[in-house]
């Protein structure tokens, strides 16, 4: 036993590292998302940078029927008409269309907050993007896992 | 396409308070996507704009898509300025408009 220990790299340590290194490669964003959902992104920022942070994104993590998905997003803003959130676009990768939806908002909304239902193809990324009234863009991104899919009966 | 809409909104509001608002409509969303009994693909019939105006002044609208669920529900909040007329208009790729009225009192 002393010995592992005086080793540093003993099986339980070992694990729990390659544990962490899978949670890190699921949170990470450089992760490949598919192409046509980017090029959707693209069109939605005009190809601005977006950046991570400000957006909250509430959405199951473990979803099992993929036909009905609640989702909200919040957004940091004081919502006055010098600086409030435009836009809230949110995207999917693996369902027919990439586009879910986007909201319009405007200083009178009071509070950057919206709420919907979604389907969900399969067991996928759902990345949420706000536009700022400067024009800069923000985002959050969640997994989320699906046993039932929606689209499958007729 | 006169379906039922349900809104939900404070009875009443002070001025300046935040309200939530919840709307769902009756609605198949149909994607287009799925094919029927007959083997042909099943038209598609969604909601593509939602538009909610206060008093004539558009405070929120959406532009929906086939992933949105059937029946769609959407959620969001305004200030309460003055007592009137919430109106929330639901259009589909058809160019069908179904509006709906709520109105609020503000103290």
């Amino acid at each position: 036993m002393n010995d592992a220990q005086g080793r540093g790299l003993t099986r339980r340590s070992a694990l729990a590292a390659s544990a962490g290194a899978m949670c890190f490669a699921f949170a990470s964003p450089v992760r490949a998302t598919p192409d046509k959902m980017q090029d959707v992104i693209k069109a939605f920022t005009g190809g601005k940078p977006v950046t991570e942070g400000r957006v909250t994104f509430e959405i199951t993590l473990l979803v099992e029927n993929g036909n009905s998905v609640p989702l909200s997003v919040q957004v940091e803003s004081p919502m006055k008409a010098r600086d409030h959130v435009t836009r809230i676009g949110i995207f999917n990768e693996k369902n027919p269309l990439p586009d879910v939806a986007i909201f319009h908002l405007t200083p009178r909304c009071g509070r950057a907050q919206v709420a919907t239902r979604m389907r969900l193809n399969d067991s996928q990324m759902i990345t949420a993007i706000a536009e700022m009234s400067d024009g800069t863009f923000w985002s959050a991104t969640s997994e989320v896992i699906v046993t039932l899919p929606a689209c499958v009966e007729d | 396409m006169a379906t039922r809409a349900l809104i939900n909104i404070p009875k009443g509001a002070r001025r300046g308070d935040i309200i939530e608002i919840k709307t769902l409509l009756s609605h198949p969303m149909e994607t287009g996507f799925r094919t029927g009994t007959d083997g042909q693909l099943v038209p598609r019939d969604i909601i593509e704009k939602f538009v909610c105006t206060y008093n004539g002044e558009v405070v929120f609208s959406a532009d929906l898509h086939p992933s949105v669920t059937a029946n769609p529900f959407i959620s969001f909040t305004t200030v309460a300025m003055e007592s009137g007329a919430l109106v929330f208009a639901w259009t589909d790729n058809h160019g069908k408009t179904q509006v709906q009225t709520a109105r609020i009192d503000v103290a």
